[in-house]
C-alpha cells in the first residue's frame, strides 16, 4: 500500500528540480561543512541505561503474568532483583550522568 | 478454512480504510478544537464546517513536487517515512473493537488476530517506529533533521522503560496479555457499568501510561523532536509530498493506536453499559477513543513545551521509579486480597 502511494504519487506530480532546490534546508543558507556532525556522547549513556532497564522490563512482564500462581516469594525475589538495578540507577545519579547540561 | 481467511480479510480491509480515515479526520478534529479553543474558527471554507479539508490536504500533497535534496542517503531516505507508517498500523491487528458478531451470514470475530500476547505485541510494534525517525533524521543530510532525529531516539527510549512498566500493574491484576481476555474480564452487569475497569484498581499506572504515551507519541508537551521554533521541523525537515504526508499519517495512526489501547486496557474497550445493549459495541469502543483524542488536542491547546534537561530528568528520575513502585504495590495488594 505504501509502495502504490509513492507510485501513484510519481505519476501526478510535478518534478523539476534544479540545484538550486536540492540543497539542504537551511534558510537558504549554504550549509556550513558536513551535516553529520558529532553530537552530544550523553545520548549514548542515555541508551546504554535504557538497554538494562528495558531487559528488567522484558524479564518483568512473564513475571505478571504469573504473578498469581507464584505468589509471595516472587514478589520478594522481584523487589530484591530491582533494588539491584536501582541502586545502579542511584550510581548514575550520584555520577552526574543523568544530569543535562 | 476458506471462510476464516475471507472473514478476516474483510475485516483487515475495513480496520484499515477506518484507520485511516480516522487519522485524515482526527487532523481535523485537531485543528478545529485548537481553533475554537484559541477563539479562532478553524478551517470554514472546505465543505460544511470544514470537513472536507482532510480531503483537499490529501489531494495538495499527492499534486505536489517531492524534493530530494543531493546530499541525503536514498535507501534509508526512502525506508525512513516507510518504517514510521507501517508499525503504528500493525498495532490495529490485536486490539479487540467488538465481541463476536454475524454478518450477511458470515461468523467474524471482534478482532483481528486473536494474539494471547496481544499487548506485548503491541509495545514490540510500536517500538520498531523509532528506527523511522532515526534513519530519516540521519539520512536527510541536514542538521536539524540529525538533531531532531537524535532527541526523538533519545526520548523515546526514555519513555519507553516507564511506557512498559507502566502497564505491568494491569497485567499483574489481570494476569494475562491477550486483549480480548482483558476487555472481557472489565465487563460488568449492573448499572454502575464501569465498576470493573481497571482505571480504578490502578489509576497511577493510567497516569503513568497517558504520559508516556503522548511522550512515544511525540505530542505537546513532548514535541521537542519537532520543536518547531527551534529545529524547523525536526526529523522530517527536508521531506515533502507523499514521504511527508506518510510521516503525518504515522503520527496520527499511532496517537490511535494509544487511544484504543487506553480504551481497552483502561476503560473497559468495547464494553458498554448492560441497560443500553441494543447499542452496538463498536459505538462505544469509538466513543471511548474520541474521547482520547479530543484530550490529546486539549493537552496540546493547554501546555509549553518542556525544556530537554527537564524532559531527561522527568523520565527517568520521577516516572520510572514510579512505574517500578506501582508494579511493585500493585504486586502486594493483589497478594494481600489474595
Amino acid at each position: 500500500m505504501v509502495l502504490f502511494a509513492f507510485f501513484f504519487a510519481r505519476l501526478i506530480r510535478p518534478a523539476n528540480p534544479y540545484p538550486a532546490k536540492s540543497i539542504n534546508y537551511e534558510c537558504a543558507e549554504e550549509t556550513i561543512g558536513t551535516s553529520w556532525i558529532r553530537f552530544n556522547n550523553r545520548f549514548y549513556i542515555f541508551a546504554l541505561i535504557f538497554v538494562i532497564f528495558d531487559v528488567e522490563v522484558v524479564f518483568l512482564f512473564p513475571w505478571a503474568v504469573a504473578f498469581n500462581k507464584l505468589g509471595l516469594y516472587a514478589l520478594v525475589e522481584m523487589v530484591i532483583f530491582i533494588m539491584i538495578l536501582f541502586y545502579g540507577l542511584y550510581y548514575a545519579w550520584k555520577k552526574g550522568v543523568l544530569k543535562w547540561v | 478454512m476458506f471462510e476464516v481467511i475471507l472473514t478476516s480479510s474483510i475485516q483487515v480491509v475495513v480496520v484499515i480504510v477506518v484507520v485511516l480515515t480516522g487519522c485524515a479526520w482526527a487532523t481535523w478534529l485537531e485543528r478545529k478544537v485548537l481553533g475554537h479553543m484559541q477563539q479562532r474558527i478553524g478551517p470554514s471554507y472546505t465543505g460544511p464546517y470544514g470537513l472536507l479539508q482532510p480531503v483537499a490536504d490529501g489531494l495538495k500533497l499527492i499534486f505536489k513536487e517531492d524534493i530530494v535534496p543531493d546530499s541525503v542517503e536514498r535507501l534509508t531516505y526512502t525506508l525512513g517515512p516507510m518504517l514510521s507508517f507501517v508499525p503504528a498500523l500493525l498495532t490495529f491487528a490485536v486490539i479487540p473493537y467488538s465481541r463476536d458478531f454475524s454478518l450477511f451470514g458470515l461468523e467474524f470475530k471482534g478482532v483481528i488476530s486473536d494474539l494471547n500476547i496481544g499487548i506485548l505485541w503491541i509495545f514490540a510494534v510500536t517500538s520498531l517506529g523509532v528506527y523511522g525517525l532515526v534513519l530519516a533524521g540521519w539520512s536527510s543530510g541536514s542538521k536539524y533533521s540529525l538533531l531532531g532525529g537524535i532527541r526523538s531516539s533519545a526520548q523515546m527510549i526514555s519513555y519507553e522503560v516507564s511506557y512498559g512498566l507502566s502497564i505491568v500493574g494491569v497485567i499483574v491484576i489481570a494476569g494475562t496479555l491477550s486483549m480480548t481476555e482483558l476487555v472481557a474480564k472489565q465487563a460488568s452487569d449492573s448499572i454502575w457499568f464501569f465498576e470493573n475497569w481497571y482505571l480504578w484498581r490502578n489509576p497511577i499506572g493510567f497516569l503513568l501510561y497517558l504520559t508516556c504515551a503522548i511522550a512515544e507519541t511525540n505530542r505537546t508537551p513532548f514535541d521537542l523532536p519537532e520543536a518547531e521554533s527551534e529545529l524547523v521541523a525536526g526529523y522530517h525537515t527536508e521531506y515533502s509530498s507523499m514521504r511527508f504526508a506518510l510521516f503525518f499519517i504515522g503520527e496520527y495512526a499511532n496517537m490511535l493506536a494509544v487511544a484504543c489501547v487506553a480504551t481497552t486496557l483502561f476503560f473497559g474497550g468495547w464494553n458498554g453499559p448492560a441497560f443500553l445493549s441494543f447499542v452496538p459495541p463498536v459505538i462505544w469502543f469509538l466513543i471511548k477513543v474520541f474521547v482520547f483524542m479530543f484530550c490529546y488536542v486539549w493537552l496540546r491547546a493547554t501546555f509549553p513545551r518542556f525544556r530537554y534537561d527537564q524532559l531527561m530528568r522527568f523520565g527517568w528520575l520521577v516516572l520510572l521509579p514510579l512505574a517500578i513502585l506501582n508494579a511493585m504495590v500493585t504486586g502486594l495488594v493483589v497478594l494481600w486480597l489474595g
